[in-house]
């Protein structure tokens, strides 16, 4: 009784948790801007979600399974936004107006310019 | 019975939740100004997946489509990398 109420909080609050990214992509200004919505709030609805899986079924091979994905996806996201995110400013990807600080730029003297 | 159908509720409601920001991401998809943000959203579209195989094997109650999410999550890791190498060599 206690495990289902937890595991469907978590699902819910998981779901809750990737609309926020979602909503986020949407209205963030720039693409650097819009990487931390997906990065951080997605990784961490999937956490949630996968919490709530290993919690509805309790079973040894399941929490194993779910602690499996966990531990890749937050292995590897970092790495794909990090070559995402470099792809993006050798690109020459246009920035939010109000950013101030571009140390590539000083740097190389190239890279993204306002727009 | 009762146990069973505040599972069911949740997962049908988390179900109904994430197939809503799916559609919420692909506004970016198609909208997006640069290649990177549709990348972005690709990418994000990925881990809706692995959300909604874990709503859907809850709302099954059948574990065994717990396996997909391993594969959508090795495989999403690749294409993005392939991608981003890819955006990076073009220039």
């Amino acid at each position: 009784m206690l495990l289902e109420w937890i595991a469907s909080i978590l699902l819910v609050s998981g779901s809750i948790f990737m609309l926020i990214a979602a909503v986020g992509i949407v209205r963030f200004p720039d693409a650097l801007l819009r990487m931390h919505a997906s990065t951080k709030a997605a990784s961490f609805g999937t956490l949630l979600m996968l919490l709530g899986v290993s919690f509805f079924f309790a079973k040894l091979s399941i929490i194993w399974e779910s602690f499996l994905i966990i531990a890749f996806i937050f292995l590897t996201k970092p790495i794909a936004a990090h070559m995402i995110s470099r792809a993006a400013h050798r690109q020459g990807t246009p920035l939010w107006e109000q950013t101030e600080v571009d140390e590539f730029k000083e740097r190389d003297g190239r890279g993204m310019e306002h727009e | 019975m009762t146990d069973f159908s505040v599972l069911h509720t949740a997962s049908a409601v988390s179900l109904v939740i994430l197939i809503i920001s799916m559609f919420v991401v692909f506004i970016r998809l198609q909208r997006g100004p640069t290649l990177p943000d549709r990348i972005i959203s690709l990418d994000v579209f990925s881990t809706l997946t692995i959300g909604i195989i874990a709503a859907y094997t809850v709302y099954t109650g059948n574990p065994v489509f717990l396996d997909a999410s391993v594969i959508v999550a090795v495989i999403t890791f690749l294409g993005t990398v392939a991608i981003a190498r890819y955006l990076e060599r073009r220039r």
